[in-house]
């Protein structure tokens, strides 16, 4: 999809990475984590990343989330030079821009359901309430619980809450049902699904299980720190319909 | 098993590198304790061992009695009091001395040595030089001390106003006696060796000058094993009395003997209060830490386990944490005790001047350091380690379950308010660990109050100084004369060069007895209406001298059972010794020597005298104090003269140089403490949260908003312990003042509100500066790993 066509309509770009390349060292220990990504992400769409462990794809989350700096290459969000930003300006744009949630979801332990969403809509700029955040995730009926009285699955739908509570540009999805049963993880998916459709957020979502690909737009496949295919999906299912 | 083994260790040594500042915050902590130990019990081992050995060696009398002259026959009747073994006549006398680099007069005690050999008690060791010959009736041994302030050696001389005679005094040994290890001068309050010098001339020289020969007027005495010191001192007394003897005292009554193992009681006493509160501190340090270590290494913990170590084995390798940390800390703690006590005795030399031994390596003080320390370590780890020796291994290899809140009343009552979620994570977090909260609030109040407590020394003394020396005893000097002389001395002085105003005072030696229980006083009789030396209540509103009674010092009134109103027994020790029941009319707040008082008529009365007076004190123009010196020297009949401007520098100057110190130290272990709790609570908060707060970095938060998260909650700790720290620190002075009060000190209970501030600016400042340093952590948290690892 690299002309950006698609319905006949000329699609706005979100993300573009030009040869991406991540280099850690550790030790005298060298790793190409990635090795000249080039990849475009549109407004709106959903996209799924595949591969084994260790393929990049986890790495280039986080530089697209501004967690970190590629070592070459450059990478725009929309106009926003991310590869040229400092450290305040990326969490700044973390901030404002950027949902993200966990395999492990990462809430704080000692703030509630509504709190925890709360937490992110304190800053940024014209978030939903955060019972509003809660409900889109269907749990409206869980506001004042702690995340040591919800389940693994509600805790992730809090997280997605908090996640979309900003009403993002970008949701990043790390692995988001990978410590969750599959009806649990459909219900997560669900709520991710519904975020996208719902708020036009453009999705991103790593994955160590290929029957998610059906929901996605289009499925990136990571090797060696390189993509090594990107297919359209052209019957998006419905996250009940996924089987795994 | 070798292997394992290995291996272990290894890991033990690594999660040992990695909290390194915490377990070295911990150690010293602990080697605070151990050190005050080791260096206070160490340093009373030297002085008592040291004070006992030249006691011996020198033969330090059991008894002394001074008297106004008795005939030397008298001797054979003292030596057959029963339990007598020892007796030895001395002839003594107060000199003013003429010092070629003093324009001030100094004060000098002769002491008469025997004509052949050397004294039966009390013996001069002779340091430099030799005894006086009999045959030279100028030649002089003086101490060491006060030979070396004046810059003097054998061979010199200085002159001595002798009976009222000029006389020149040739020095040829230098000495040590175990009479003036604590050399106080006459009126002084802490040892001047510029001022005061002891010096011995042969026995026949010192009688002729003081019209003495064939006669004597101080007895020494040592007494059998088993013999009633009481039953002695009683029938000393009463062989004494018609020769103007003022009352015998026993050994613990003699002054440089009181002050000496007073000194040792104290430092016994600091030693046995401080170190366990160190260890305290450090136990539960230990505590929060190792339980940290066992709980976020709960999956190798299991993993050991399903590998096949059993319970001891897993606990082993968590106690040996907890004994390395104890052992460092123990090492730690015995070299800077040892360093320390070299620097205390170091200190004592200074002022108690006796050949003091070195400090030793005592067994005994090391062992039960250990044994303390140990226990400290277990007290604090053994709780953490059961907990990872007791962890079962599937439990431990499941995730964990986020640490679970509830809504408690708090946090209800917190909800009515709007406040941001960083903030409400602190109050939960706070009020979820409310143990681990409590304690660190009780060490960071701890250290307040530790600093409270050594600032209100300095509050104390500056006290006592503003009172006694400015407000109390405001003349310049006090003349003192040999006998009491008719009041018209006053004129005479009035018109001496430099003299603005003067005083009378007179003085009356006494014993106070009420029932069984008795005291050796001054009974110091006052004019109304003075205006040099004023008797103050305890709001230092002036007491006018009570026309029908006694003033009497709270001090005394507690030590011989009496309340106002009462009648004391008074037996005057001089003259015509009257004895007269007098009631108490008055109880006077005083800080130093404790006294009694009366109208100076009154004192004539009771002595049966016209106006008489043994000392004027006096104001001088200090443009003519030189001339008055040189004046007063000259004077016959003057005994002595002490200079309150003397008196407040070697009062300041002794201060500066010990109390000072200890200050200085206890102030450092305080911070020490504040830093060593603030920054564990840091750290271990830090440790359970960086996961949450590297999550709230991706979520968008700044560092600085996330340290507020990390911070927030050591600040409100913090805080709260400042309040309670001052109130702990208000507390343990108001335990401590009475229990320092000596029979010739009081501490009163100030405390200033500087000391306040100044104890938590300290503690805050060591509290900023871990928030410093944790800061610098959570602006190095890696945001990517903290996402993958679960809790």
């Amino acid at each position: 999809m690299p002309d950006g066509v698609q319905d006949g309509t000329r699609l706005t770009e979100t993300f573009r990475a030009e040869g991406i390349t991540k280099v850690y060292e550790t030790g005298g220990l060298r790793v190409e984590a990635l090795r000249g990504v080039d990849l475009t992400l549109y407004e709106g769409e959903l996209v799924v990343l595949l591969g084994p462990s260790g393929s990049g794809k986890s790495t280039l989350l986080n530089i697209l989330g501004g967690l970190d700096l590629p070592t070459a290459g450059q990478l725009f969000f929309k106009d926003l030079e991310l590869t040229a930003c400092s450290a305040h300006d990326l969490t700044m744009y973390r901030r404002d821009h950027v949902g993200f949630v966990f395999q492990f979801y990462n809430l704080i332990p000692s703030l509630t359901a509504r709190e925890n969403v709360a937490l992110v809509t304190e800053i940024a700029e014209d978030p939903m309430s955060a019972s509003e955040a809660l409900e889109m995730v269907g749990l409206e009926h869980r506001l004042d619980h702690f995340p040591s009285q919800l389940s693994g699955g509600e805790q992730q739908r809090v997280a997605i809450a908090r996640a979309i509570a900003k009403r993002p540009d970008v949701l990043l999805c790390d692995e988001p049902t990978g410590a969750l049963d599959s009806k649990t993880g459909i219900v997560v998916l669900e709520a991710l699904d519904r975020a996208n459709r719902e708020l036009g957020t453009t999705t991103a979502l790593i994955t160590h299980n290929a029957g998610i690909k059906d929901m996605s737009e289009r499925v990136i496949r990571f090797a060696d720190g390189q993509i090594i295919s990107v297919d359209e999906n052209p019957v998006k299912k419905a996250p009940q319909e996924l089987t795994w | 098993m070798v292997m394992h083994i290995d291996s272990l260790n290894r890991k033990l040594f690594r999660d040992l590198w990695r909290i390194k500042g915490q377990a070295l915050a911990i150690s010293m902590v602990m080697a605070c304790g151990i050190a005050l130990m080791i260096s206070s019990f160490g340093t009373v081992t030297v002085l008592e061992e040291s004070m006992n050995a030249f006691y011996d060696r020198t033969r330090f009398a059991d008894v002394f009695a001074t008297l106004k002259r008795a005939p030397d026959s008298l001797k054979e009747d003292i030596e057959r009091i029963p339990g007598v073994s020892i007796v030895e006549t001395r002839v003594i006398a107060a000199v003013n001395l003429d010092l070629p680099n003093m324009a001030e007069p100094a004060t000098g005690q002769l002491i008469s040595l025997p004509e052949r050999g050397t004294p039966l008690l009390n013996d001069v060791i002779i340091l430099n030089g030799r005894y006086p010959s009999s045959q030279r009736p100028s030649e002089i041994v003086v101490t060491d001390a006060f030979a070396s302030a004046h810059g003097m050696t054998v061979g010199d001389s200085f002159k001595a106003i002798i009976n009222g005679n000029k006389r020149s005094l040739e020095i040829v040994g230098l000495g040590m006696t175990p009479e003036y290890i604590y050399a106080l001068g006459p009126g002084s309050l802490m040892p001047d060796d510029r001022r005061f010098g002891v010096m011995w001339m042969g026995r026949k020289a010192l009688a002729a000058a003081f019209d003495l020969d064939g006669a004597f007027n101080s007895v020494t005495m040592a007494l059998q094993l088993g013999a009633s010191e009481e039953e002695v001192i009683r029938r000393l007394d009463v062989l004494l009395e018609p020769y103007g003897g003022v009352g015998s005292y026993a050994r613990e009554d003699q002054l440089s003997n009181f002050f000496l193992v007073n000194e040792i009681t104290q430092l016994r006493t600091s030693g046995a209060v401080f170190p366990p509160v160190f260890l305290l501190v450090a136990a539960f340090l230990l505590n929060v830490v190792v339980s940290r270590i066992v709980a976020t290494e709960r999956e190798q913990i299991g993993l050991f386990k399903a590998f096949g170590y059993n319970d001891l084995e897993v606990g082993w390798i968590y106690l040996k944490l907890v004994l390395i940390l104890v052992f460092v800390g123990l090492g730690m703690g015995i070299a800077l005790g040892m360093w320390m006590g070299g620097g205390m005795i170091t200190m004592y030399t200074t002022y108690y001047k006796f050949p003091l031994l070195d400090l030793g390596i005592d067994p005994g003080v090391f062992t039960s350091a250990a044994v303390i320390s140990l226990i400290a370590g277990m007290v604090g780890g053994l709780g953490a380690v059961r907990q990872a020796a007791k962890l079962s291994p599937a439990v431990a290899m499941a995730p964990p379950v986020p640490t679970s809140y509830k809504a408690g009343p708090l946090s209800r009552f917190f909800a009515q308010f709007t406040i941001s979620q960083p903030t409400r994570m602190i109050f939960r977090h706070v009020t979820r660990f409310p143990v681990r909260a409590s304690l660190t609030i009780i060490g960071v109040a701890f250290s307040v109050a530790l600093m409270i407590m050594s600032l209100f020394f300095l509050d104390s003394v500056e006290r006592v100084i503003e009172v006694y020396f400015f407000q109390a005893e405001r003349q310049t000097l006090t003349v003192s004369f040999v006998e009491p002389r008719p009041a018209t001395v006053e004129q005479e002085i009035q018109h001496l060069p430099g003299v603005i105003q003067t005083q009378p005072t007179r003085g009356v030696a006494v014993r106070l007895r009420n029932g069984h229980l008795s005291d050796r006083k001054s009974i110091i009789g006052i004019v109304p209406g003075a205006d040099l030396n004023r008797l103050l209540d305890s709001e230092q509103k002036i007491i006018e001298p009570p026309p029908g009674g006694l003033a009497l010092s709270k001090h005394i009134a507690k030590d011989l059972n009496l309340k106002l109103g009462d009648l004391v027994t008074v037996e005057v020790l001089q003259e015509r010794r009257p004895v007269e029941q007098i009631p108490i009319v008055r109880l006077v707040e005083e800080y130093l020597g404790f006294q009694a008082y009366m109208h100076i008529d009154a004192v004539n009365r009771l002595m049966r005298e016209g106006p008489t007076v043994t000392g004027i004190h006096v104001m001088v123009d200090s443009r003519y104090a030189d001339d008055l010196y040189a004046t007063l020297k000259d004077t016959p009949g003057v005994a002595g003269i002490a200079q309150q401007t003397a008196t407040l520098a070697s009062f300041r100057e002794t201060m500066d140089n010990t109390m000072n110190v200890m200050i200085g130290f206890y102030v450092a272990l305080a911070s020490l403490i504040a830093f060593g709790v603030a920054y564990n609570a840091a750290r271990i908060a830090l440790s359970e949260r960086s996961r949450a707060l590297a999550s709230l970095r991706v979520l968008g938060f700044t560092r600085e908003e996330v340290t507020y998260i990390l911070l927030g909650e050591l600040g409100i700790l913090t805080l709260i312990s400042l309040p309670v720290g001052c109130l702990l620190g208000y507390s343990m002075a108001l335990a401590m003042s009475p229990m320092l009060a000596t029979d010739l000190y009081n501490f009163p209970f100030v405390i200033e509100s500087s000391t306040y501030g100044w104890s938590v600016v300290v503690v805050c400042v060591s509290a900023v500066l871990c928030g410093v340093i944790t800061r610098r952590r959570v602006f190095g948290l890696d945001l990517v790993s903290a996402l993958k690892t679960r809790e």
